[in-house]
């Protein structure tokens, strides 16, 4: 697998290659392969316990790969950890500024960290960016969610990086937060900010300009949102009628058909072979259920490639 | 309020649940079998109030049979362990500086010829007194042998000698504390318990800490060195370590009046290897502590020891070699002595240096384990 741009390599943020990591016998990260162009938002998905967070840690600096190779924002990830972690800001997926500093303190650590210019200065102007200004005297222990992500991006915003990672920045955060968050992190890219964010939301992956797939250490699928559909070559029909959890159970064991879902009084009923769940529907087929194909959603693309990623390497 | 009525079984679901979770963290169960066993060891086989065996000089100038059946008795009192002769006063003073022997016993010239003219002889028994639990019990017992001492030596018509306060007189000399006074002792000592007491929890919560919130994570994805984390973390705690020791000092010239003899320029400087030995074991604790209650048991594991082996509690020389052993390995043993050493017996930087390099040495091992350890949990 080569990485599917013809984009120079001064056009991308992350450009990494055959990048492995394991922990003790297991293998986390596998052979991953990506590059990521400048100002692009680029999307990783995945179960938990996929790789994800691993695979950000290495491109930060914070985990050396056992084996790849490849540069983030130009420096070597394997040698060059040092300048990375100068140039790049990560947001962490647990909260981890300090709870017993106010939200001034916080930014003001950091901004020390990173030896910022002007610090005073960049901390009023990242404090008045995120609306954070006049909460700035509150300790972040006591912010809640909506807020805490806030501060979060605000900190790792401030040495102004080239590279954005967020690890699941928006996890247990309102909707209004949530489309804020993304309206910002829109403005950022827009700037020529990189942004690699991972999520579980099907909403904030259509959001993104590129996405990836990850399971079991394995990078399933990546492209545009188009691409990923297309790709997938996954079939879903959607159904009406009555005694929809009746029919739902004979489906589900039938052979070819991947994916029965209920959404509300509808099921969608996926299958990756079109011919074979077309026979299948057809010998489920009667006059008080009204069957319609449809196009494929993001979320039926992931579990498919999910359970065919279960069979493959679980 | 209707409170739901007590059931048995809802109690037996948490006391059920409180077993699983102290099966899990195996070090919290550790500590609960551990330090009852270590406290048993210590309290039980390693402290004695009646400490025999104190290593002691002899200066002796008389040869007579009389001399040497004092010697005699001496070693068989059990208390002295007679480890050094010298004739040379100014040795014996040196030796009693130096902490190396807890007396100096004096027997004169003409010991045996004064003897049998009912002169009743002095010998002069030197004390190193600054712990004066250390030295009690050993002068009662010279008290009791003065009377008995020559009983089988002064037969018949000598018998007359044996005059009713005994046929000798021993002078007991305390030196460095001749009032006996226990907190001239407890005080400096005190020094070495709080240090350790505050720099080994401190810096093992602090870092754990840091972990257990997770922002560890955020400051090393920042430009920060391992080092730089580490020495910023310590430095507020040397200055609190500071203050600790300059109230303590403080406490001891004004409200509990312990004599300042020595430099106390020498004890701030001597200071920071203490305090920087028990931060580099606290570094440690914080490596191996997956969580901040771990990190105070394991404080606590190194705490008891240090109070209990270290000679601060009880007389160092009481206890049996293996106990000894143990102390000695112990920074607080090392610091107990010379500070007490600098304060009582005005003692300079020649005589605290065999107590400086123990620290030096145990400076360097923990850092290096402390930093080594540290460094495997990052990757």
């Amino acid at each position: 697998m080569s990485p599917p741009t013809v984009a120079t390599p001064t056009d991308l943020a992350i450009d990494v290659a055959g990048v492995t990591k394991r922990f003790v016998e297991k293998i986390v990260v596998n052979a991953i392969d990506l590059a990521v162009r400048r100002g692009e938002i680029y999307g990783f998905l995945g179960p938990n316990g996929s790789g994800k967070t691993t695979f950000i840690r290495m491109l930060c600096g914070l985990l050396t790969p056992d084996a790849g190779t490849g540069t983030c924002l130009g420096y070597d990830v394997r040698s060059q950890q040092a300048e990375i972690k100068r140039h790049v800001g990560y947001m962490t997926q647990k909260f981890s500024y300090y709870e017993d500093l106010s939200i001034r303190e916080n930014l003001d650590f950091i901004a020390r960290i990173y030896a910022v210019p002007d610090r005073r200065a960049a901390v009023q102007r990242s404090l008045d960016r995120l609306g954070l200004a006049n909460r700035s005297h509150q300790l972040a222990g006591q912010l809640s969610g909506g807020w805490k992500q806030r501060l979060a991006l605000a900190a790792c915003l401030i040495h102004e990086p080239k590279l954005l990672l967020l690890d699941e920045p928006t996890a247990g955060v309102d909707p209004k937060a949530r489309r804020e968050f993304w309206d910002e992190i829109h403005q950022l890219a827009a700037d020529g900010l990189t942004v690699l964010i991972t999520t579980h939301y099907m909403d904030e992956a259509e959001r993104c300009h590129r996405l990836a797939y990850l399971a079991y250490g394995h990078l399933l699928t990546r492209g545009t949102l188009a691409e990923v559909l297309a790709a997938a070559k996954l079939t879903t029909w959607s159904v009406t009628g009555p005694d929809l959890r009746a029919l739902a159970t004979t489906l589900r064991d039938r052979e070819g058909v991947e994916q029965v879902v209920a959404f509300g009084n509808t099921l969608h009923v996926s299958g990756r072979d079109a011919a074979r769940l077309a026979t299948v529907i057809a010998t489920v087929h009667d006059r008080r259920h009204e069957w319609k194909q449809i196009t494929s959603g993001l979320e039926d693309v992931f579990i498919s490639l999910m359970d065919e990623a279960q069979d493959n390497f679980a | 309020m209707n409170l739901p009525r007590f059931t048995f079984h809802r109690l037996w679901a948490i006391v059920l649940k409180e077993f699983i979770q102290m099966k899990r963290d195996r070090v919290t169960f550790g500590m609960m079998i551990g330090i009852p066993l270590m406290q048993l060891m210590m309290f039980g086989f390693a402290i004695n109030s009646d400490p025999r065996h104190l290593p002691t000089a002899l200066r002796i100038a008389d040869q007579g049979p009389f001399a040497r059946t004092l010697v005699q008795a001496l070693r068989t009192s059990d208390y002295f362990a007679l480890v050094h002769e010298t004739a040379s006063e100014a040795e014996a003073q040196r030796l009693l500086q130096l902490g190396d022997v807890q007396f100096v016993i004096n027997i004169p010239a003409d010991f045996s010829r004064q003897l049998l003219r009912g002169e009743r002889p002095t010998v002069l028994i030197e004390a190193d007194a600054t712990d004066p639990a250390a030295t009690g019990p050993a002068l009662a017992a010279v008290n009791a042998l003065a009377a008995t001492v020559f009983n089988r030596d002064l037969p018949g018509p000598l018998a007359r000698l044996r005059a009713k306060n005994g046929p000798v007189d021993f002078r007991i000399h305390a030196h460095y504390n001749p009032e006996n006074i226990t907190q001239f002792n407890v005080v400096p000592g005190l020094m070495g318990v709080v240090l350790t007491m505050t720099m080994v929890i401190i810096t093992a919560l602090a870092i754990t800490r840091e972990r257990e919130r997770g922002t560890m994570e955020n400051l090393l994805a920042t430009p920060v060195r391992p080092f730089e984390v580490i020495v910023g973390k310590i430095l507020p705690y040397i200055v609190v370590g500071y203050i600790q020791v300059s109230l303590i000092l403080v406490a001891a010239h004004f409200i509990f009046k312990v004599p300042i003899i020595g430099s106390l320029p020498l004890i701030y400087v001597v200071s920071l290897l203490f305090i920087a030995a028990n931060l580099a074991v606290g570094i440690t604790f914080s490596t191996l502590a997956k969580n901040q209650l771990q990190a105070v048991q394991m404080a606590f594991f190194f705490f008891l020891p240090s109070i209990l082996l270290s000679g601060f509690m009880f007389p160092f020389r009481g206890m049996p070699d293996w106990a000894q052993a143990v102390g000695s390995c112990l920074p607080n043993t090392h610091f107990l002595r010379i500070v007490r050493g600098i304060l009582l017996k005005g003692n300079g930087f020649s005589e605290i240096a065999p107590h400086l390099w123990p620290l030096l040495v145990f400076l360097v091992i923990a850092m290096t384990v402390g930093v080594k350890r540290y460094r495997q949990t990052l990757d």
